[in-house]
């Protein structure tokens, strides 16, 4: 099982080495995002101090819709979807595998995004541990619920508008608890950062196993 | 002994419309059999049954022993589809999708050198990238992912379209050595002379029902553009 | 409202040309009379919502209070709505029959109707009591919202033409995701303001006027007739078009036939 995981994880990650389709596009993007919410909110820089956690992970989010989109699309461009099912493979690994995927490319994405954010917003980084671990569990909660909604959508011709609308309100819950995280993290408002570090993992490990148990379901539709 | 395909008044609807409209077929182990039939007659949707990726509306049907509704899993593990798309990612090289595939049927090493080998798959084409690669080699790459899993029923959707004589040489050889080694193989083309010569029994399939054995006889070749190729349940 | 649809014995292939029957008719009169008993009860019974403080003031809801009547029971409508297409995609989930998919389905459509209900009525009670048309730190509001969009989105799935189990399987999967997310955004939700404005069970406290109450109880009472009447009727819609596909698959079915030179006899072989 954990085998067959780290094979798909593996090949997944290949792709985009390959492709750098993240990185030459989506990491531009997400940085993008982060300028325009700057023009949003004008000069005031005591502003975007106080606003960097969500907007972060706004933009996180956000980029998380095209990274999950082009993992299903790169099985889908020339009927590699079909030969998964057919190499008799768990899904339950193959749900492993892609989340993992995925989970390690946010990853990548939020460091790189965290530099732009400590560049342009000018914020400071207090509790360094907190930011590493509610950044680390909210890329695997963002990661299992878009797998799990990812797979859903996956071969529908209306899957690039349906996604954002599914799988946004879901993930709201790790929007609010990471950019708690954040602000405990930056020293921007006194919250408790650890306590919502708490629901981040909790998030996690429920689509983890939820995502798990069902998607053997969604993929025997073929 | 049971047979490798059995399907019986087997009923399968893309969206609304029924590809198959009540398949009776019978194929024993180790039979070539050679579907013929106009475009969009359900040969590709009857070769997806068979691989257990389409579903069956009703009927019953079951391959290599499996039963088709319940047990499509241990169908398709079992099975191998060469389709009109490669199953292979454009952005690794071909060394690296066929051993993705061998990995995930758990082949070795060794089975990936042997398959490399006879689809002359060696060399710097082993470590060119697939999106760089003719649509002959790719279609020699997308076999060789195939060859790998050692499948017990070969289930071939035009093999032969859009190919040049060389991989269409390999595709006879595939078929002959499948034959040879015990396999079943199932195929669909329109190229029935280069069949010919495997003495395959021909089925005819019209409207989405099989009409009964023909004897071998070469027709006119269709253009291999299947009409029904686009439609896929989702 | 009950004669939406016309009265009619049914079409030669057995299947019923209308929606209606004696039990939907008399839930469809039930409900009419009701809220009209509803409305009379709410405007002229109920007292306004005033108290007089120690230093002398009149404070209070006023005649916005009357919105609790059509606000609270929309409320449980939808959660009901909802708590219903869980339960049902889970029964689908096991039983994988179609009744338990068309009830999902159903209850989902009347679960987003009083969703947004609830909200709209909740922005408009709020304008006057809280002085705000939204309010971000009720847990309720929110949770509803969040609500409310997961299960456009799952309507949104049921409206992609599929295959019938496959659509029913795919959209068993997202009902349960969005149960499950309920609580988890109604936790966060709280904690991320850790305070609600809602008035915190005063139902049980007693603390309202026994006509305030009883009009309340009497409303949910209504609301449960109308859900049921709102729930029979869209169930047999479900059902009717289920039977109208039915019967396109088989025509197709035939034609396919005939296009092989297959007389009619089906599965059989030529």
């Amino acid at each position: 099982m954990f085998r067959d995981a780290w094979l798909i994880a593996g090949k997944d990650l290949r792709i985009e080495m390959r492709s750098r389709v993240g990185l030459n596009q989506i990491v531009p993007f997400a940085v993008t995002v982060l300028v325009l919410f700057a023009f949003a909110l004008d000069t005031d820089q005591e502003a975007l101090r106080t606003y960097a956690p969500g907007l972060f992970w706004v933009t996180v989010l956000l980029a998380s819709l095209l990274a999950i989109g082009r993992s299903f699309a790169v099985d889908l461009a020339d009927g590699a979807a079909d030969r998964l099912l057919l190499s008799g493979i768990d899904p339950i690994s193959v749900f492993g595998g892609k989340a993992a995927a995925i989970a390690v490319q946010l990853v990548v994405l939020e460091v790189l995004l965290g530099a732009g954010v400590v560049l342009l917003f000018d914020v400071t980084v207090h509790r360094y541990g907190l930011l590493v671990c509610a950044g680390l569990a909210a890329a695997a909660g963002v990661a299992t619920a878009g797998t799990l909604y990812g797979a859903l959508v996956a071969g529908l011709g209306v899957r690039e508008t349906l996604l954002p609308l599914l799988l946004l309100p879901v993930v709201a819950p790790v929007l609010i608890g990471a950019t708690r995280a954040f602000q405990d993290a930056f020293g921007v408002a006194g919250a408790e950062g650890w306590a919502w570090l708490g629901l981040l993992a909790g998030f996690a490990a429920i689509y983890g196993v939820f995502g798990a148990l069902s998607y053997g379901a969604l993929l025997e539709e073929a | 002994m049971e047979s490798a395909v059995r399907l019986r008044a087997a009923v399968t609807l893309l969206g609304r419309f029924p590809a198959l409209a009540g398949v009776d077929l019978d194929i024993s182990p180790g039979e070539i059999v050679l579907l013929k039939g106009p475009n969009g007659a359900g040969k590709t949707t009857l070769l997806r049954l068979c691989a257990g990726l389409c579903t069956l509306s009703t009927g019953q049907g079951w391959v290599l022993g499996h039963d088709l509704s319940s047990e499509r899993r241990m169908v398709r593990r079992r099975v191998a589809l060469l389709g009109h798309r490669t199953g292979l990612y454009d952005d690794l090289t071909v060394a690296e999708n066929v051993g993705f595939w061998a990995r995930a049927a758990g082949a070795g090493r060794q089975d990936v050198d042997e398959a490399m080998e006879r689809l002359s798959l060696t060399g710097r084409l082993a470590d060119t990238r697939v999106a760089r690669l003719s649509a002959g080699q790719r279609r020699r790459a997308s076999i060789a992912s195939l060859v790998v899993r050692r499948p017990e029923l070969w289930l071939l959707d035009e093999p032969h379209a859009g190919l040049d004589q060389q991989t269409r040489d390999t595709v006879d050889a595939l078929v002959r050595g499948a034959a040879a080694a015990g396999a079943t193989v199932v195929l669909a083309t329109h190229e029935l002379e280069r069949i010919a010569v495997l003495e395959p029994r021909v089925v005819s399939v019209v409207g989405g029902v099989v009409r009964g054995d023909d004897p071998p006889d070469s027709q006119s070749p269709n253009s291999p553009s299947d009409a029904e190729d686009d439609r896929r349940v989702s | 409202m009950t004669t939406a649809t016309t009265e009619s014995t049914g079409s030669s292939e057995g299947i019923p040309a209308t929606t209606s029957s004696k039990a939907t008719k008399v839930l469809g009169w039930l409900t009419l009379g009701g809220f009209a008993v509803l409305v009379a009860l709410a405007f002229a019974w109920v007292p306004e919502d005033t108290r007089i403080t120690e230093q002398g003031d009149v404070v209070g809801q006023f005649d916005a209070v009357r919105l609790m009547f059509v606000h609270v029971p929309s409320a449980i409508l939808a959660y009901t709505g909802f708590g219903l297409t869980f339960l049902a995609s889970l029964a689908y989930l096991r039983w994988r029959t179609d009744w338990w998919d068309m009830m999902a389905h159903a209850s989902a459509e009347i679960g987003v109707l009083f969703g947004v209900l609830t909200l709209v009525t909740g922005s408009i009670w709020g304008r006057p009591t809280w002085q705000t048309w939204w309010e971000w730190g009720d847990v309720r509001l929110v949770t509803t919202l969040v609500m409310v969009l997961v299960f456009i989105g799952y309507l949104a799935v049921r409206r992609i033409p599929a295959d019938v189990a496959v659509k029913a399987r795919r959209s068993a999967v997202i009902a349960l995701v969005g149960a499950v997310n309920i609580v988890i955004v109604n936790r966060s939700v709280d904690w991320w303001e850790n305070r609600t404005l809602h008035q915190q069970s005063t139902l049980i406290a007693r603390k309202i006027r026994d006509e305030t109450l009883f009009t309340l109880s009497f409303s949910f009472a209504v609301g449960m007739v109308l859900f049921a009447w709102l729930l029979l009727h869209r169930f047999r819609t479900a059902y009717l078009q289920s039977q109208i596909e039915e019967l396109e698959v088989n025509e197709a079915l035939a034609e396919r036939r005939a296009e092989a030179g297959i007389d009619e006899s089906p599965g059989g072989r030529p």
